[in-house]
């Protein structure tokens, strides 16, 4: 599995509530939250996700509540993958749980720019920055989880496993 | 083992588990929100089964838009309502409960030893019981619905061992910030947290909740302390089914220990805006606040109002300060009334609210504009927290927020003089 697009970037700890704050949380369809993403840090987020972007942030991205409506909102506002240098641990299972893929990359956070074109290899790790000519070794997530991924999230994957049994 | 590894072991029937491993574990109870349970039952509806894998099992609590602020929240619980009645699962409905992480021990719906998991962050909050307690996203929620099961990574551990006697108006929320403040807001991600030492040994289950509820904040996987006769008592008549102590090993294996010693602590606060950003009190300077809020999972206990009760009793808030009290639960809220609480709060000028999440994630009830200073007792002080993103939230305990409401600007609670009520 691959996914490139430009870096849009941000800092550490990025939280939950500035990724989708607590007053959205009641709307249901991913469309309106996507309206919404990002909105603590950047109004303007949604209109330059639209193009399909890779977000990239820095240590402890995604930390605070286990609100799965913020994965969702980057999702849908155009977010093709997260890359940090490390997750929060519930925002990461979310993610996967709803098919956005993470990768988690030390070293990140220094090596790109915002605007840079990324392309990121599931199957190896490997975080290419185009723009940069230069290569980061990312985080190899385990088989199944890519599974996960490429089923398009864990209901499908679910599905898929029930139907087997 | 510790006792993080021996819950998960057991609960994947193996014999032992290291830190790295990942085990599909058997879920003992699963508990949604009506702010995380509406994408549970539609990620659930897509499955394919039809019945859930165990309601007794599952429990769903309203507690963060309550009473319906919209209708939009108000068509969300009715339809967790109906998912509830037609699945036959246990659900409790507004003036029923409270805040879920205080209903779900409150009710029996903890169980010692085995594994607890939530969509909400702070579920780990039940890790005071001896269990092994995580957060989840709501398609992770209805996943479980559907089989009773989970995969989990075997965490590596943290010991916080903690020493000492608490100094009068020094509490576990000075404890827990004070350790955040040390590990950092993400110091401890992916880890178990356990606290140890003869200060917890004494703590009441009061306070074992406000430390397990914020290991979130240093991003770990669980918090717990070991069970213990102060466990068995409150659990005494709540938990009917019999269950395990468990216990860590004395060569039980651990990351890093941290030492901490609570004579030596004052009462401190996390300022704007992150967690780990911890003062003592008596550096934050002045202060001025607009709101102050005494409730939330973390500080929304008996003991908590009890604290605040102390200071405010025959006081008056200050002018131009709001200051709302939000009991954790109905049976904290009747509780409070009966030992004439709420007498005081009112008496003082607070407002107290009806048992729910409040102000403390912004959703409704007491948000703040741009410019305002809240000083609460909750668990979170990010942008845009409470309301406006140009608001600032410190977060102190009940004594601290307590005295600061009389004075209108941060207040060191020992300053003040302090009459019981």
């Amino acid at each position: 599995m691959r996914v490139s697009g430009p870096a849009v970037k941000f800092g550490n700890n990025i939280d939950t509530d500035v990724i989708l704050p607590g007053k959205y949380l009641i709307l249901t369809n991913p469309t309106d939250l996507a309206k919404h993403a990002l909105e603590g840090l950047d109004p303007t987020f949604p209109e330059k996700a639209k193009r399909g972007v890779i977000v990239v942030g820095g240590k402890n991205f995604g930390c605070g509540s286990s609100r799965e409506q913020a994965p969702l909102a980057l999702k849908y506002s155009g977010v093709r993958c997260v890359a940090a240098e490390s997750f929060a641990r519930i925002f990461f299972r979310n993610s996967i749980n709803i098919g956005l893929p993470v990768v988690e990359c030390p070293g990140i956070l220094a090596s790109v720019q915002t605007d840079d074109e990324l392309c990121i290899d599931f199957d190896t790790g490997e975080i290419r920055n185009v723009t940069k000519d230069k290569a980061l070794k990312g985080m190899k997530l385990p088989a199944f989880i890519l599974e996960i991924l490429s089923d398009g999230g864990l209901i499908e994957n679910l599905q898929k496993r029930m139907k087997k049994k | 083992m510790n006792i993080t590894e021996k819950i998960l072991a057991k609960s994947a029937g193996k014999k032992t588990v290291s830190p790295g491993d990942i085990v599909d574990v058997n879920v003992e109870m699963v508990m949604v929100h009506d702010l995380t349970g509406p994408l549970a039952v539609e990620a659930f509806s897509r499955i394919g089964v039809k019945h859930v894998w165990d309601n007794k099992k599952i429990v769903i609590i309203l507690d963060h838009q309550v009473p319906a602020e919209s209708v939009k929240a108000a068509e969300l619980h009715k339809m967790l309502r109906s998912f509830a009645k037609q699945q036959g699962i246990r659900f409790y409905d507004v003036g029923r409960g409270g805040i879920c992480h205080q209903v779900m021990p409150e009710k029996g719906h903890v169980v010692p030893g085995t594994v607890m998991v939530g969509a909400d962050s702070h579920t780990c909050t039940y890790g005071a019981f001896g269990a092994f307690a995580t957060g989840i996203g709501s398609t992770e929620a209805a996943a479980v619905f559907a089989t009773g099961k989970i995969w989990l990574k075997v965490p590596q551990a943290l010991k916080i061992n903690v020493e000492g006697k608490f100094k009068p108006y020094v509490t576990p929320k000075d404890l827990i910030l004070s350790v955040i403040g040390k590990v950092g807001a993400d110091g401890a991600t992916y880890k178990a947290t356990e606290f140890t030492g003869s200060t917890i040994r004494g703590l009441t289950i009061a306070g074992r909740m406000t430390l397990c509820n914020m290991s979130v904040e240093m991003g770990a996987k669980n918090g717990i302390v070991e069970p213990d006769e102060t466990t068995t008592k409150f659990l005494e008549g709540r938990v009917t089914k019999p269950y395990e102590e468990l216990k860590s090993d004395i060569d039980a294996k651990y990351e890093k220990v941290f030492e901490f010693d609570v004579s030596k602590l004052e009462p401190v606060v996390a300022c704007p805006q992150s967690v780990d950003n911890v003062k003592p009190v008596s550096e934050v300077g002045n202060v001025p606040i607009e709101q102050a809020f005494i409730g939330s999972c973390t500080n929304g206990r008996l003991e908590d109002l009890r604290v605040a009760a102390q200071i405010m009793k025959g006081k008056t808030v200050k002018d131009g300060v709001r200051t709302l009290v939000i009991p954790a639960s109905q049976e904290v809220y009747r509780q409070a009334i009966d030992e004439g609480l709420v007498e005081i709060f009112t008496g003082a000028g607070a407002l107290v609210c009806g048992s729910a999440c409040g102000p403390c994630l912004g959703g409704h009830i007491g948000l703040l504009a741009a410019g305002e200073t809240c000083v609460s007792t909750s668990n979170r002080n990010f942008i845009g927290r409470m309301g406006s993103t140009q608001a600032n939230v410190y977060l102190a305990s009940p004594a601290t927020v307590a005295a600061s409401a009389l004075t209108g600007r941060i207040t060191d609670p020992r300053t003040l003089e302090a009459k019981k009520p």
